[in-house]
């Protein structure tokens, strides 16, 4: 039990990372399926920064008064890849419009269907 | 050394400028300039470490572990001159190809992505920063998803789209693995947590990381099961890019793999448990997979495309095998593959570029109206089933070597039963460039039926038979390739001992 | 002249002529006559490297070294020269015959055709010369990869089907078997030259001796041994001069070269004698030359008749290499040349019976005879010299093969055997070869057919010199016998 509640916000995280992958493979819509790969990605981001979290810990900037400090790089590396899911994001929801454009569709099942590729 | 990061910055510069022409041709002529001088940093850096020699440069002059640090071996030399030079081939092949395939406007954007995606692949080959390497592996990505969505089939749109949730997939396993060990090891400098991994190798932690990274990466490198993407992606992406990627992308994911496995986590580590028996099973499936499917295809560039699959199986199968052949193997198929896969999708783009086409039932009889392009293709297609005097046979030998070596005799059965299907999936190609009678119609969809039109620019065929003929000249003087092969292995095995890195 | 630059030389030339002819498009007499003359400057190189033989067989041509120990190299020796002086003094003929051919046929893309034959001709005198077996299968492969645009030309559908055929089956095979062998092979020794008395003796372990070479006969199926020997009787479609030279001399021979140079000097005769690993394996070639005689028996197309004929004669060259004693050896290279030089005055003549009278099928030459004297003279003789009849050179090959079965020291019930198959085998040919000559001279044609006429000249004289021969290596094979036994220690190392 005391596994279970010390470790809980990694089990948190598994459920946002589960949610993000089951909306990425159930929906046919498009936009839902990058939605879904966008909360995938969040997952990971709170994964890192609580990594950095220390019980009691400051923001590390140095000064006398404190002895704790939350370890700063986590936090700093998930700059960059919020970054980086941005603009997966932008590119994956451009591609949608441009995919809407040529197709009139943002089904994935009738797109698959006007190509004629059966799955 | 300030030869290292300019392979960096120097894309970094050009690229805005670029995307900033007016001009296509403007456009082309500066990633020209870029990639000859790309090429040339690059075989400088590649004369400097072919023996031994180990090139270590701090960026911004931070000190590793804390700093990012770039480490410079015969291996990843190696890769960098596959990206640049494939990259020099492929823009000199461009040139026309990208004016019939991409409009005016966008050309220049076109060629500004280019130059991100070789930024990115030379990012991730340079790098001994775990984390960095992600980023540049996130580079390298996008500008390819972007670079795909440009193929003229609105295919190319959702073949873009599926590449982008596969590998943005891939891409957050390999960033999970990667704060899984850095949770463990506190480090994110590869040689740092090398070094200091008996300190925290036993936590059930290391090993989830090891799991999330090479899986990770293996979808990126589409390496079996996880090959979905590619074949689609590959056959609609514009002709200049199926070359480049075809030739590069998987290359630099098999190279992290490599890296990651040997340099990361200490060899003992995982050559104990299911991992090599894992690579060598996953190579032979995807060796006769691939090579099935791809006699199936009906259009050379899907063909080429499953082979493609085929062939990474051949890399992954030699590290699988975990012995100095095998790997050397490896590396010299990195290298091999390129040239010989470069080559034929370059013959490919050439048919699209003057037939409209690439199916095989519409190119019939072409071979005697294109009898340059076509030997091209018989010559690499030879290489590709590893005929002897050419780049295939060369890392199919040391293949076989280490297969036998080991003793692992699926292995073999598998390598050779590859290569029957090569001949057949080859010849399917050679026989209906030949021997069908002509396809009239297709020829006759050509617009204008204009003499610049029906004859192929010299850039493309230049730039082809610079390929076929290196696909020769390396299976027959082979000193280069395996010297810096068997440096890298040399260095690979030896490296964990290595005590600390000093600047040069 | 110094032996390695010969060497290359006798590379150059036919690879010069290809070059120069398939410029010469539009100027066939003078394509033609280059063509000609490279065929008659290598067979001159040749003979002037048989006057260095035996002395400056040390020397040795190296090229590049792409693996280690494993040079591209080339060096004179027996065989070696055996097969280059058969080859080039056939592609003289073989020359001649074809102008004739080519153009009382009307054959399309004959500038192609002179010019992958002079490259076949090529990667012929490569392998002849070849110092391991390394280049040997090079150039064994590049021999495939010529040969193949040769025996599609008709390029119509039956020709790329049995095309492919062709290609699989080479390639396949040697890629599937041969290969591994040959890696096997260098992980023992560490190298791949041919050594007198055997690279591999004492160096394998005695218990892998019969699979490696069974993984050699299998992997060299240029010399047609059952069950890979479809792809001769598919390569039947190419036009005549290349069924004969390439498939009754130089493709075909390429393959039972190869397998000589395996047995004596990768393997070494003594140590496949000492271990008994040939005793059961001789039973391959022994079930080929009967199994392909009686198949040749029911073929009434003519060439494919002589196809099955090419596979049992070829059958009798492994056998005597399989044989592993001094007298099959012998018998084996010795029938290199002999079969070589009958084998291609009967495709000859079929040739010529196909270009005068449109003719292909054994059944309807009754009485053709009577319009084609001299071709039907020249088939009989070739016939007789296969069936190794004295006065023709046939009976020497066949005379030392009898020897080496009778001196093989295995279980005397596979001795007996080997007697028997030869000598039923000299039957089947009988059967087979003689009776289309009979039929043509003797028979009663069905038809009267009017138009019936001889073959053009050079065709006719393509015919007549390899009959020559046939009659003259009968009374002068001292030269023949003095290159078919294995380089000795003063040759190679």
């Amino acid at each position: 039990m005391d596994y279970a509640i010390g470790h809980l916000n990694y089990w948190l995280i598994i459920c946002v990372m589960m949610v993000g992958l089951y909306t990425l493979m159930s929906r046919g819509n498009l936009i839902k399926k990058v939605a879904g790969l966008n909360i995938f990605q969040t997952s990971v981001i709170l994964f890192y920064v609580s990594l950095g979290k220390l019980q009691g810990g400051t923001a590390p900037i140095v000064s006398p008064e404190f002895v704790l400090y939350a370890n700063p790089l986590p936090q700093v590396l998930m700059l960059t890849a919020i970054v980086v899911g941005v603009a997966t994001t932008a590119l994956g929801f451009a591609l949608i419009v441009r995919i809407k454009e040529a197709y009139g569709s943002m089904d994935e099942s009738e797109i698959n269907r006007m190509d004629g590729t059966g799955t | 050394m300030q030869t290292t990061v300019l392979l960096v910055v120097l894309p970094l510069l050009f690229a805005p400028l670029t995307a900033l022409c007016r001009n296509g041709k403007l456009a082309w002529a500066l990633t020209l300039v870029l990639m000859l001088a790309l090429s040339t940093l690059a075989i400088h850096l590649m004369r400097d470490v072919l023996f031994g020699a180990v090139i270590h440069y701090e960026l911004g002059g931070w000190a590793p572990p804390w700093g990012i640090e770039y480490k410079i071996d015969s291996l990843n030399a190696l890769v960098c001159v596959i990206v640049t030079s494939i990259g020099l081939l492929s823009v000199l092949f461009a040139k026309s190809s990208v004016e019939k395939e991409i409009s005016e406007q966008v050309t220049a954007l076109f060629y500004a992505c280019l130059q991100l995606c070789v930024l990115g692949m030379l990012g991730i080959a340079l790098t001994g920063d775990i984390f960095n390497l992600f980023v540049f592996l996130e580079i390298s990505s996008l500008s390819s998803y972007a670079l795909i969505a440009m193929g003229r089939n609105r295919k190319a749109l959702t073949a873009a789209l599926e590449y982008l949730i596969l590998g943005t997939i891939g891409a957050t396993f390999f960033l999970l693995g990667v704060g899984m060990l850095y949770a463990a090891s506190g480090s994110l400098n590869m040689q740092d947590i090398a070094r200091r991994f008996a300190d925290f190798g036993s936590m059930h932690l290391v090993s989830t990381s090891l799991a999330f990274i090479v899986i990770g990466i293996a979808l990126k490198a589409a390496i079996f099961p996880l090959h979905s993407w590619l074949p689609k992606a590959y056959s609609q992406a514009p002709s200049v890019i199926s070359i480049f990627l075809a030739a590069t992308a998987t290359k630099v994911s098999i190279y992290v793999i490599i890296r990651c496995l040997y340099q990361v986590y200490p060899v003992d580590y995982w050559s104990s448990a299911v991992l090599p028996d894992l690579l060598t099973g996953l190579g032979c499936i995807a060796i006769v997979y691939g090579s099935a499917r791809a006699l199936t295809q009906t259009d050379i560039r899907n063909l080429l495309a499953y082979s493609s699959v085929a062939q990474i199986g051949y890399m992954i199968l030699g590290i699988g095998l975990m012995n100095v052949h095998g790997l050397m193997a490896s590396f010299l198929h990195l290298f091999n593959h390129a040239i010989m896969k470069a080559a034929l999708f370059m013959a490919a783009g050439v048919f699209f570029y003057r037939a409209n086409t690439t199916k095989l039932s519409e190119l019939a009889g072409l071979g005697k109206e294109m009898p340059w392009t076509t030997a091209a293709l018989i010559i690499a297609g030879l290489s590709l089933i590893g005929m002897p005097g050419t780049v295939g046979f060369v890392s199919k030998w040391y293949l076989l070597q280490s297969a036998f070596e080991t003793g692992v005799w699926y292995a073999v059965i598998a390598v050779l039963a590859g290569s029957v299907l090569a001949i057949l999936y080859v010849w399917k190609m050679v026989e209906a460039l030949y021997f069908r009678p002509a396809f009239k119609v297709a020829i006759h969809h050509v617009p204008s039926g204009s003499s610049g039109i029906s004859r192929t620019p010299a850039g493309m065929l230049v730039s082809i038979w610079l390929l076929v003929f290196s696909c020769i000249y390396f299976g027959i003087d082979t000193r280069l390739t395996t010297t810096s092969a068997r440096t890298a292995v040399a260095t690979l095995s030896s490296d964990i001992h290595i005590v600390s890195g000093s600047t040069p | 002249m110094n032996t390695p630059l010969l060497i290359l030389l006798s590379v150059l030339v036919p690879l010069t002529g290809a070059g120069l002819v398939s410029q010469l498009q539009r100027l066939p007499n003078l394509r033609e006559t280059i063509t000609l003359l490279s065929a008659v400057v290598l067979f001159i190189i040749n003979l002037l490297l048989y006057n260095t033989f035996p002395e400056m067989t040390s020397q040795r041509l190296v090229l590049a070294e792409p693996f280690e120990n494993l040079p591209i190299a080339f060096r004179v020796e027996a065989y070696g020269l055996l097969f280059a002086l058969v080859a080039s003094g056939l592609w003289i003929v073989t020359s001649i015959y074809s102008i004739g051919y080519m153009r009382a046929h009307d054959e399309l893309n004959q500038t192609r055709f002179y010019t992958l034959f002079a490259v076949a001709i090529a990667c012929v005198m490569a392998i002849a010369y070849s110092d391991n077996l390394f280049t040997l299968f090079l150039f064994y492969e590049a021999l495939t990869v010529t040969t193949y645009p040769l025996v599609t030309h008709a390029g119509t559908k039956q020709a790329k089907k049995q095309g492919r055929v062709y290609l699989v089956l080479l390639m396949g095979s040697s890629v599937a078997f041969l290969l591994p062998a040959i890696v096997l092979t260098y992980l023992q020794a560490g190298r791949l030259d041919f050594v007198a008395g055997g690279l591999l003796s004492g160096v394998l372990n005695a218990q892998w001796l019969a699979p490696l070479l069974l993984l050699y006969l299998l992997g060299i199926a240029k010399a047609g041994i059952m069950p890979l020997h479809h792809w001769l009787p598919s390569a039947m479609v190419a036009p005549t001069p290349v069924s004969a030279l390439l498939h009754a001399v130089a493709v075909v021979k390429a393959g039972v070269f190869t397998i000589l140079k395996v047995v004596v000097y990768v393997i070494g005769p003594d140590f496949i004698a000492g271990q008994g690993a040939h005793h059961w394996l001789v039973w391959l070639p022994m079930l080929t030359i009967l199994v392909a005689s009686l198949i040749a028996m029911t073929k009434d197309h003519l060439k494919e008749r002589l196809a099955y004929s090419t596979i049992s004669q070829l059958s009798y060259i492994v056998l005597g290499a399989l044989a592993a004693n001094s007298y099959g050896l012998q018998g084996a290279s010795l029938h290199i040349a002999m079969h070589a030089f009958a084998k291609i005055t009967l495709f000859f003549a079929a040739g010529a019976i196909l270009v005068a009278n449109h003719k292909t099928k054994v059944s309807e030459l009754a009485g053709l005879g009577h319009a084609m004297p001299f071709t039907f003279a020249m088939f009989t003789i070739g016939s007789l010299s296969i069936i190794g009849l004295p006065v023709f050179g046939g009976m020497w090959s066949k005379w030392y093969l009898i020897a080496g079965a009778a001196a093989f020291d295995g279980p005397t019930f596979t001795q007996w055997a080997m007697l028997a198959t030869l000598t039923v085998s000299s039957l089947l040919n009988i059967a087979y070869l003689l009776t289309i000559p009979v039929r043509a001279f003797f028979a009663s044609p069905g038809i009267p057919s009017v138009h019936a006429k001889e073959a053009p000249l050079p065709c006719l004289i393509g015919m007549a010199v390899p009959a020559i021969f046939c009659i003259y290596l009968f009374f002068d094979p001292h030269w023949l016998l003095n290159l078919s036994q294995p380089t000795t220690a003063n040759g190679l190392p």
